[in-house]
């Protein structure tokens, strides 16, 4: 699994929130969230003890641990081994690790032009 | 055969969620598919079709479909039968799986919305009790002229019948991935570790032609493909 690096904004494993969570710098977060993500234009790591209920708006997702809720990213989505998913994930590339789970659709907007 | 109450000591879950998938390295091996080439038409001469995939998730398939423009839908219903929670018990006291909560929880989407659904194995290795609700449910989400494609054993191969995980890697041409034993050990929400102990899922079942028939009764059209590998394909239109 890779450790955030250093200079992210950092969720622990023993922190809960339940509600809106909104920034302007990429997340990592490997507790659990309730609610509803916003990052727009910055990433979101769900880290491998991470537990996220709530739909997620970014720029990047990256998944480790379970995130049930839809995920919009306007970049990329990466469903690494360990991730679990529940949830339609909308968004221009996406990459998935063997052994990944997804419950879901995936819908990807293509916006480069021809 | 296999009985529900044995299934689940097999696939005993922590609340972590699922964990029955291959483990890394598994050997894939390549298949030719007469279903499939006949069903690649379809989406290589359209565009933005709704696809349903009930196998394990698969990684090439998401990419396969994504690369030509549809949209695929992931749904991996053998894993969701073993959830512990739809064990109930019959008229009889007999063990059973709850297939109105199955279908509360799972293949849940707007009438007539698919275009095609990979089914692959997945009738041979689920529960009786579930098989004919799921085929119903089903033909209601497949649209009017969708497109179902189903494999089905020819015979009980016992050992040699292992359930796979299918990933398209060309218009007629299939990777068959064996889901093999894996242990892990998992933290549920009481703190206690659980460990998941699986061999996959076992064959519950051998289907004749007019079991397979009868299954698909509903369906405007049925087309058998008999492989060399004792694998019946068949590929049915709503």
């Amino acid at each position: 699994m890779s450790a955030p690096s250093s200079g992210l904004a950092q969720i622990g494993k023993s922190v809960f929130i339940k509600g809106e969570l909104s920034g302007s710098e990429d997340l990592y977060l490997d507790g659990q969230v309730e609610g509803s993500i916003a990052l727009k234009g910055n990433s979101l790591t769900v880290g491998p003890n991470g537990q996220v209920k709530a739909s997620v708006d970014a720029k990047g997702v990256v998944v480790q641990g379970k995130l049930e809720g839809n995920i919009q990213a306007s970049d990329r989505v990466e469903l690494r081994k360990s991730a679990i998913v529940n949830g339609d994930i909308t968004t221009q590339r996406i990459s998935i690790e063997e052994g990944a789970y997804l419950k879901g659709k995936v819908d990807i907007h293509r916006t480069d032009a021809k | 055969m296999s009985s529900v109450s044995q299934n689940f000591m097999k696939l005993f879950r922590g609340s972590s969620g699922p964990e029955t998938v291959p483990a890394q390295g598994s050997q894939k091996l390549t298949r030719r598919s007469s279903g499939l080439g006949e069903l690649s038409r379809t989406w290589e001469s359209a565009e933005g079709l709704c696809i349903l995939d009930l196998g394990s998730t698969s990684p090439a398939n998401i990419r396969y479909f994504t690369e030509h423009g549809h949209r695929i839908y992931s749904e991996d219903l053998l894993i969701a039968s073993t959830d512990p929670e739809l064990l109930t018990k019959d008229e009889e006291g007999k063990v059973v799986l709850d297939s109105r909560k199955f279908l509360a929880d799972n293949l849940v989407y707007p009438a007539a919305h698919f275009d095609v659904v990979l089914c692959w194995n997945l009738p041979d290795y689920l529960d009786e009790s579930l098989v004919k609700p799921v085929v119903g449910r089903l033909w209601s989400v497949l649209k009017p002229s969708g497109m179902l494609l189903a494999f089905f054993h020819t015979r009980d191969a016992g050992p040699d019948s292992p359930c796979h995980r299918f990933h398209i890697v060309g218009g007629d041409t299939l990777e068959m991935q064996k889901i093999v034993l894996r242990r892990e050990a998992r933290r549920g929400p009481t703190g206690a570790v659980h460990t998941a102990i699986s061999d996959g899922f076992q064959l519950q079942r051998v289907f004749n032609n007019r079991h397979i028939e009868n299954l698909f009764r509903d369906f405007a059209s049925i087309k058998f493909f008999l492989a060399r590998d004792s694998i019946r394909e068949v590929l049915v239109v709503r």
